[in-house]
């Protein structure tokens, strides 16, 4: 027979009563804090990446409140509710208006941040205006390369079948269209002009990652996403592969440099002879 | 072995099941649902399963469904002329369907020859069906069209298969069922899971009929 | 049928073979499973650690892990080729191997015939069955480390076309098939399960056990069975496709117009997105597979150590049908980034953050149980309590990856791992320990250490926040998953000191779990007799010998009077009735009303 009265212990409720508020409840949101000065997200650079952040900050100012008042009401019980023997707990099976409002509640909160998300993703989902840059991506093990659509402004034909080992793209010689098309391994943007990039793969799924620009979309073999945005800021980004491609998954890098208009301009017209 | 924990061991209940509720608090979320004295009231066992198998058999078909209907959407898709012998196939599946049908009822009149009869011819012709869709198979991979030949053809040979493996299983039923009718007169438990399964195999085949070849 | 059973079961003669190793009995065959669990998370957690080495300390010699591995390392380091399968075993182990078979496997074969009076499974050969089918699948999958090519390395979701092109990573070879034969097995055999699962409580609950008097834990299971019946075969349809995309040429989910190894792919038409659909259509419910059965564990221990009836039964049963419901529904939010129609992923992100209002229900069930309760601290009422903390903290980062805008940034980094990590593995593992805790002495008849099991706890819930919280903010920084090393770039630069940290912590925790190991075996050999009911829980399981003898009862099923929660019933003798005690006992002066059964 084991001796139950052993678990009758205020020492141990008071112990994880604590370390549940001060490790989880307290730590929990501390750290956080710290982690902002250090590993945080990296500087936006895109427009709607402002909104994407400040849906995040929302999110998590909520989420914050209910995971250290959470946190903080179990400490408090573990450690408040530790039996002494003697006494017996009380009888309480339910309470339908307790319930209810604990139905109710998180049911409005969710509902805000569901409109709240759901008129940020409509934004950043919005349709691409008709001046956009257009940009060709392509994922392929393990690098990616960008095509531009040259002076006349229009991308060559592509299709499957014309698909091939020097010709990964599938571009279509005999269209017109594509011979002035500029294919580069660097991505160069416009600052403060809109861009879409039609994103590829020629092999296995990838995904197109600009952690500065809050730009996310796989690359997906057979069809093309895309998704435009606007750059905010001059400087050189990173572009990576957020989608286990292989092997090189993790050297997948890609250079972004975002820039005047015009050094842009110059730049692709360099490219093309 | 302390009172409070001594389980029950009478063989009649005190009383009605669930009530009056004791000291405690016993409203649950509805009122006992059913009266569970005495096993007259259950469901054989075998019957809830089979329905079980049925659900679970139709979220696979359901799966392959969903892939099929999206495949159909890529610009490659052509559609395979239905091989000839699948009408054929059909007729005696669902001959065998009625069959079984028929024999049940016999069974229900205490008619048990016949339904002994029906039941064998039934799963004969299920014997005759299985060999009819190999048979359309070989006649399909005559002219040329194999497995990976088109999507079409993809899904005839997946879907075809998938089928028919699991009108085995409904074989094997139907066979253990025609051993038990001979030893046993009860026949509701086994006969009836069994004719469940082969007439939801029966209508899976026209769904896939219909879905391969005329949507 | 309770009929057939009617002869005492004790009578029968049975070898050592029919009785510990093809048993058909539920308890045997529900510690199989357990044990067979807990050998499998010895090895997913191994390769977390050889993970966890890798990103912590990328620059270190492993000369034990070459000698281990030889094809994996080279000059003591792990090789980049390695990595991916390392990942990929670690998370098909964990989810499919350890945690589905465990819980649900070990903990509902084993309690559910208990737990509702029944004397055993409705179909005790299919049961058999299912288990035997998950020998041959770890069999299979672990020899897939010894093939050419290595062990499958496209993720534990095993997206085509890199599961499906044997030349996109060296995993794709053999490791692969292997994978997905394995996985076939294992599905077959959760099938079976499953169904023996429903059948049985629909049909063998004991006289006077109403849907409406089931234990939470027994709920939890029934509707984990359902959750698996109608979502497993969807995988199992995926699974069978993909495998004739490899090895007969068909083209489900490969498109046209691949290079793959400067290779022109011959495979036409398909669509990769399709597989992510049934993927995911399983893969959602899973995760919830993994998660019904510890809620019902921990609700079931929460009440029984508080000595207090569980709080709102009622809504406790609502939201665990919800969620079960509601699961089916929310699969996109996987694939936010797939190139989905943006409304389809608002559709995904209303689903997916409505099913958080029955989680949160729970949540706030629990705590009102704890509310003026009188606390044990049991081992496993310490792991309940940290699970509900653990439920928490992972529960919310779960808001943030349901929000499709913020997921855009989220999804594939750590920040998921993180999440995942917190309500997946930590908290249903929990589960799983409070679990096995609480009733090892109905298992094996002996009580577990009490004291190794504190340390563990100790040990592990400071453990498992101090590995898994940062990851978060690896997360945030932009650390993408399934990545080698940070070491390519930039914007990863400053995570180094962090990721050792984490690993260290890793290390520590699973370090840990050896006391446990301990524990357990030392326990079952040596530890001391248990008795009926050392927990004094009203459950049916408790009213019989530990272990119960086969057959469960003796000579006559139990009979049920009462719900399972009359704990501190006003004006009882006892702070307990078990659920075998008739109506009205020998407590005097309960004051009840007699209409509806609520206390006045
Ligand atoms: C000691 C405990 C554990 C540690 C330190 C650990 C660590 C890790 C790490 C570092 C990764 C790789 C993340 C990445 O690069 O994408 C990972 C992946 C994963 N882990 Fe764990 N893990 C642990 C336990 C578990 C448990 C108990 C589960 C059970 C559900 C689990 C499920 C997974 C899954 C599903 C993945 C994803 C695999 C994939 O990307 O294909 N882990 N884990
Ligand atoms: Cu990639
Ligand atoms: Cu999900």
């Amino acid at each position: 027979m084991s001796n139950l009265s052993e678990h009758y212990s205020p020492a141990t409720g008071r112990r994880l009563g604590l370390l549940i508020i001060i490790m989880v409840a307290i730590g929990g949101v501390l750290t956080t804090f710290w982690a902002k000065t250090r590993w945080w997200f990296p500087p936006v650079a895109s427009r709607h990446g402002a909104d994407v952040d400040q849906l995040i900050t929302t999110t998590f100012i909520v989420t914050g409140f209910v995971f250290f008042f959470v946190n903080l009401a179990l400490g408090i019980f573990v450690w408040r509710f530790a039996a002494a023997r003697e006494e017996r707990a009380i009888f309480w099976p339910d309470s339908r208006t307790l319930e209810l409002s604990y139905t109710l509640v998180p049911t409005a909160i969710l509902i805000t941040l569901i409109s709240m998300g759901a008129v940020t993703w409509a934004r950043v989902h919005s349709p691409v205006p008709r001046n956009a840059l257009r940009v060709e991506a392509l994922g392929q093990q393990f690098a990616w390369t960008f095509r531009y659509a040259g002076p006349d402004g229009a991308f060559g034909r592509t299709a499957p079948r014309f698909v091939s080992r020097q010709n990964p793209r599938g571009m279509d010689q005999s269209d017109a269209a594509g011979r002035d098309d500029i294919i580069v391994s660097e991505l160069r943007l416009p600052v403060n002009e809109p861009v879409v990039v039609l994103i590829r793969s020629s092999d296995v799924i990838h995904s197109f990652f600009l952690p500065n620009f809050r730009v996310k979309q796989d690359a997906v073999p057979g069809m093309t996403t895309q998704f435009w945005f606007t750059p905010t800021r001059r400087g050189n980004f990173e572009l990576a592969c957020a989608e286990l491609c292989g092997v090189g998954h993790y050297i997948m890098r890609g250079r972004v440099v975002v820039d005047t208009k015009a050094a842009v301009d110059a730049w692709l017209a360099d490219q093309s002879h | 072995m302390t009172p409070t924990t001594a389980p029950t061991l009478e063989r009649k209940r005190p009383g009605p099941p669930g009530g009056p509720a004791g000291p405690g608090w016993d409203r649950g979320f509805g009122q006992p649902d059913r009266d569970r004295d005495g096993d007259a009231h259950r469901v054989p066992l075998a019957r809830i399963a089979v329905w079980l198998v049925v659900a679970t058999v139709t979220l696979l078909f359901a799966a392959f469904t969903s892939t099929y209907l999206a495949r159909r959407m890529e610009p490659d898709w052509q559609t395979l002329q239905m091989p000839g012998i699948l009408w054929l196939n059909t007729a005696v599946l669902a001959v065998s369907s009625f069959l079984l049908e028929w024999s049940r009822r016999e069974g229900l009149k205490q008619q048990l020859p016949r339904l002994r009869a029906g039941l064998i011819i039934a799963t004969v012709l299920g014997v005759v069906f299985l060999a009819g869709q190999i048979l359309a198979w070989r006649q399909l991979a005559a002219t040329g069209i194999f497995l990976a030949s088109s999507p079409h053809s993809s899904f005839f040979y997946l879907l075809t298969g998938a089928h028919g493996v699991h009108i085995l299983g409904g074989l094997i039923a139907l066979f253990y069922a025609v051993g038990k009718t001979r030893t046993t007169g009860s026949v509701e438990a086994v006969f009836e899971p069994a004719a469940t399964f082969w007439h939801f195999l029966g209508v899976l085949w026209l769904y896939l009929l219909v879905l391969l070849f005329w949507i | 049928m309770t009929v057939t059973h009617d002869h005492t079961h004790a009578e029968h003669r049975q070898s050592f073979i029919t009785r510990w190793i093809f048993s058909q009995d539920h308890k045997v065959i529900g510690i199989q499973y357990l044990m067979t669990s807990l050998l499998m998370a010895a090895i997913g957690g191994f390769l977390s650690m050889l993970i966890r080495m890798q990103l912590g300390f990328p620059t270190w010699n492993f000369y034990w892990a070459q000698w281990l591995f030889p094809g994996g390392f080279a000059d003591f380091k792990m090789k980049p080729d390695f990595y991916p399968a390392v990942v990929t075993m670690h998370g098909t182990i964990m989810v499919f191997f350890v945690l589905t078979t465990a819980l649900s496997g070990g903990f509902g074969n084993f309690l559910i015939p208990l737990t509702i009076g029944a004397r055993d499974m409705a179909f005790p050969f299919l049961n058999m069955m299912s288990y035997w089918l998950y020998p041959p699948a770890i069999v299979i999958l672990l020899i897939s480390f010894l093939v050419t090519g290595g062990a499958a390395a496209a993720g534990w979701t095993a997206y085509p076309p890199l599961s499906a092109l044997r030349n996109a990573v060296p995993g794709s070879l053999w490791g692969q098939t292997l994978w997905l034969v394995s996985l076939a097995l294992l599905i077959v055999g959760f099938l079976f399960g499953s169904l023996n699962y429903i059948t049985t409580v629909f049909n063998l609950r004991a006289r006077g056990m109403t849907m409406s008097r089931l234990p939470l834990v027994t709920w939890a299971q029934f509707l984990t069975a359902i959750l698996m019946l109608l979502s497993f075969p969807v995988l199992f349809a995926a699974v069978i496709m993909l495998l004739f995309d490899r090895h007969l040429g068909t083209s489900f989910f490969i498109p046209s117009g691949l290079v793959v190894g400067s290779q022109l792919v011959t495979h036409q038409g398909g669509n990769p997105i399709l597989w992510q659909h049934l993927f995911w259509f399983l893969g959602h419910p899973e995760v919830y597979v993994l998660i019904l059965p510890p809620m019902g564990i921990v609700s079931e221990i929460l009440s029984n150590n508080s000595r207090k009836p569980i709080f709102g039964y009622t809504f406790m049963v609502g939201s665990l049908s919800a969620i079960t419901f509601l699961s089916f529904l929310v699969w996109g939010h996987h694939m936010f980034t797939s190139g989905m129609h943006p409304l389809v992923g608002t559709a995904f992100m209303v689903t997916t953050l409505l099913i958080a209002v029955p989680s949160a229900i729970k949540v706030f069930n629990w705590l009102a149980t704890l509310w003026r309760a009188q606390i044990r601290f049991t081992s496993a009422m310490l792991f309940a309590i940290g699970f509900v903390s653990l439920f928490v903290t992972g529960g919310l980062t779960g808001v943030f990856l349901a929000s499709p805008a913020v997921d855009i940034y989220f999804q594939d980094t750590f920040f998921v791992v993180a999440h995942f990590h917190f309500v997946m593995a930590s908290a249903a593992l929990f589960g799983l320990f409070a679990g096995t805790y609480h009733w090892f002495p109905k298992m094996f008849g002996r009580m577990m250490n009490e004291r190794l099991g504190k340390i563990h706890f100790w040990l592990t819930f400071v453990g498992i926040y101090a590995t898994f919280y940062p990851m978060h903010f690896a997360g945030t920084a932009g650390m993408m998953r399934r990545i080698f090393s940070t070491t390519q770039y930039e914007f990863l630069r400053g995570l180094a000191g962090m990721n050792m940290f984490i690993s260290v912590a890793a290390f520590g925790l699973g370090i840990a779990q050896l006391i446990f190991a301990y524990n357990f075996i030392n326990s079952w050999i040596r530890g001391p007799k248990a008795d009926r009911n050392p927990w004094k829980s009203n459950t049916l399981e408790w009213q019989t010998e530990s272990p119960p003898p086969h057959g469960n009862w003796g000579a006559h099923e139990p009979t049920v009077h009462r719900w399972p929660y009359d704990y501190s019933v006003p004006g009882a003798t006892d702070d307990f009735i078990p659920q075998t005690v008739p109506a009205v006992p020998a407590v005097s002066g309960a004051a009840v009303d007699e209409s509806d059964g609520k206390p006045t």
